[in-house]
């Protein structure tokens, strides 16, 4: 058991406790929207961050559970490769860009650009998420509670997507996929990992790629 | 038989012009290509050295010592790299070259004391094995990009731009996505890999101070930090990446090459590496980092001319590609056949983007990637590594120099005014330099 004060701990004291081998349960108070704030952990630690966060909290983290009790800023759980990351207030642009595995929660909104690139991480947002959502996400999974914003999983690979709101627009490339039993599962599984409850699996729609631009065809200019 | 000889060819439609427009209208698609930018450029064939004489002495080329080693990321990383030769091999991705080509290329960096770098796609273990100091390149596309990989690096390159293509994203066609390639990158096989224009989780030089500060924080302040940007508003970039914190900038001008861009880029986009590297010193200069930040500098180096000529005018330290590739067999005569079968021939082969290199070196075919052996093309790297340095050093001397690094502008002269006045030296004969009073 650690525990650091940011209004007196470095943030560099924090990571530096976080890279090294032994597995802890740690608490991170006052954050005061501090940036990098437990990224790049290696081991299955506990961290619970009571606050707000800056820029890229948990960012290429490995294994660990992240909670933060608050909001998050831009780039929450960037690159994450594995492990959980959950926010109780709402995360910024860029929520798990790139990230390869794990599950992240946002029990608020994700604003723009949520699941940026994602390359296998599961996200499950409470709230709706902004414009531009799941830019060229190439595989894992998206699951929007409330609405989505311009632009859902524009020049989407495979990732998949689950929107139980609206969508403002889809994205060059995504298109509203049929929702069958294989894919109903899949998403409660989802929810229950995020403790998500009082919703239907029936009342979401699925999204995902239409496969059209995958290969480079001046007919598609038009497309793009 | 038409007697040619009285034809007039049109400068402004030459024949390769004419013969593009012809491509266009029967395709309806620009042209897409590898290499750098083929027309001509003012470069650093426009500059001379000033010889000692009167007013210097020079060293004696086989006994005087002219130190060639560079530190390059003492600025803020805890290890900073410190390199034999002031030449490294530049960013090239697994899946662009052969895992082969890749390997070449750390073998021949490794034996010179040098270093390689990844390149878009992540780090392969042939890489990393034969590199002894492997720069780890971070890109829009992240494709590979894994803590793990970070930490095995010797430094991060955080990639902006490159010199072919400044404001331009990639794309790696279909017929090179091997399985492995598709693995690393999270993508199905065989569907064209776009690689993003800009970082999907920052905007501008603000951000990209705290991206670097997450980038120490998760390696622990260890790695030196590169920032790596085509030439364009070299001086303003250059200010704003040392202002962001990086510890190296790396300035690639525009004959910099690529794997596959469209042409219309690769000529028309960036400025020539000539007037970038003045830009770039300039910057460092005037927020007193010369030398505290190091500066690497790329596009079109090809001799040790090149190199000591970059060195004279403030660079720390070069970077080559296309030339690296050269010296690992490609665009080799031997392949002269293979060459016309894709219609082309030998030294004008620059369709790295189909996946076909007879050379075996930009392509996933195994049966291709066979034909190049990393030992040899390795060796042959490192033997050319060695004439590079070998003829900055004799440059060097010749200037009364015994580092390297101690050269400088005023052993330079220009050849024509747009050299002088790109590269802020003056005219050979004169004291003039355009654009100064």
């Amino acid at each position: 058991m650690a525990s650091f004060d940011l209004a007196d701990n470095t943030v560099r004291e924090l990571n530096k406790h976080l890279h090294g081998a032994v597995t802890d349960k740690v608490t991170v108070d006052n954050p005061g929207g501090k940036h990098s704030v437990a990224v790049g952990a290696t081991d299955a630690h506990q961290v619970e961050i009571n606050g707000n966060v800056g820029y890229y909290c948990a960012g290429m983290n490995a294994e660990a559970s992240v909670v933060v009790n608050g909001h998050a800023g831009p780039g929450l759980a960037e690159n994450m490769m594995s492990g959980r990351v959950h926010v109780t207030g709402s995360a910024s642009q860029y929520c798990a860009a790139t990230a390869h595995g794990g599950l992240v929660v946002i029990d608020g909104d994700a604003s723009s650009r949520c699941g940026i690139s994602m390359k296998g991480v599961d996200i499950v947002v409470k709230g709706s998420v902004g414009h531009m959502s799941a830019f060229m996400a190439q595989t894992g999974r998206l699951v929007v509670c409330g609405d989505a914003g311009d632009a859902l999983g524009d020049s989407i690979y495979e990732a998949q997507l689950y929107v139980r709101g609206t969508v403002e627009s889809l994205g060059a490339d995504c298109e509203e996929k049929a929702m069958r039993a294989e894919h109903k599962q899949a998403l409660q599984d989802l929810l229950d990992a995020a403790g998500v409850t009082g919703v239907s699996v029936d009342e979401f729609k699925r999204y995902g790629s239409a496969r059209k631009l995958y290969h480079f065809n001046i007919d598609n200019a038009s497309s793009y | 038989m038409v007697d040619k000889s009285w034809l007039k060819e049109s400068a402004t439609f030459s024949r390769p012009v004419i013969r593009e427009i012809q491509r266009a209208a029967e395709t309806g698609i620009y042209d897409i290509r590898g290499f750098g930018a083929k027309r001509h450029i003012p470069h650093f064939d426009d500059l001379v050295f000033l010889g000692a004489s009167m007013s210097r002495y020079p060293l004696e080329g086989y006994r005087e010592t002219c130190d060639t080693s560079v530190v390059l990321g003492d600025r803020f990383a805890k290890k900073p790299i410190t390199i034999d030769i002031p030449i490294t091999i530049a960013g090239m991705s697994f899946g662009a070259l052969s895992a082969q080509a890749k390997e070449a290329l750390g073998r021949g960096a490794s034996k010179m004391g040098t270093s390689t770098t990844t390149g878009d796609g992540g780090m392969t273990p042939e890489e990393r094995g034969q590199s002894k100091y492997l720069v780890y390149q971070y890109l829009p596309s992240r494709y590979g990009m894994n803590p793990e990989d970070l930490r095995k690096a010797d430094a991060i390159e955080v990639v902006v731009g490159q010199g072919a293509k400044p404001g331009g994203g990639g794309m790696l066609l279909g017929q090179k996505i091997s399985d492995r390639v598709a693995g690393m990158r999270n993508l199905p096989k065989g569907i064209d890999q776009r690689s993003a224009c800009r970082h999907p989780d920052w905007t501008g030089p603000d951000d990209l101070e705290i991206k670097i500060a997450e980038l120490r924080e998760i390696t622990d302040w260890e790695k030196p930090i590169y920032v790596k940007v085509g030439a364009a508003r070299t001086f303003y970039d250059v200010t704003l990446a040392i202002k962001a914190g990086a510890d190296v900038v790396v300035v690639d001008g525009m004959q910099g090459g690529t794997a596959a861009t469209q042409d219309v880029f690769i000529e028309h986009v960036g400025i020539p590496t000539l007037p970038a590297v003045r830009a770039a010193v300039e910057a460092l200069q005037e927020l007193d980092m010369h030398r505290k930040v190091q500066l690497i500098v790329s596009g079109g180096i090809r001799s040790g001319a090149d190199v000591a000529k970059a060195l004279a005018m403030g660079a720390d330290a070069v970077s080559i590609g296309t030339a690296a590739l050269v010296a690992l067999g490609d665009n080799n005569d031997i392949y002269e056949a293979e060459y016309n079968k894709l219609g082309t021939s030998a030294g004008y082969y620059d369709d790295y983007q189909d996946g076909q290199d007879p050379a075996g070196i930009c392509t996933q075919d195994p049966e291709l990637s066979q034909r190049l052996d990393p030992v040899a093309a390795g060796r042959r790297l490192a033997n050319y590594l060695n004439v590079l340095t070998l003829e900055t050093q004799t440059l060097a001397r010749a200037c009364g120099k015994s580092h390297v690094h101690n050269l400088e502008p005023e052993d330079l002269a220009a050849l024509t005014i747009e050299a002088a006045a790109m590269a802020g030296v003056p005219l050979a004969g004169t004291q003039w330099i355009p654009g100064k009073l």
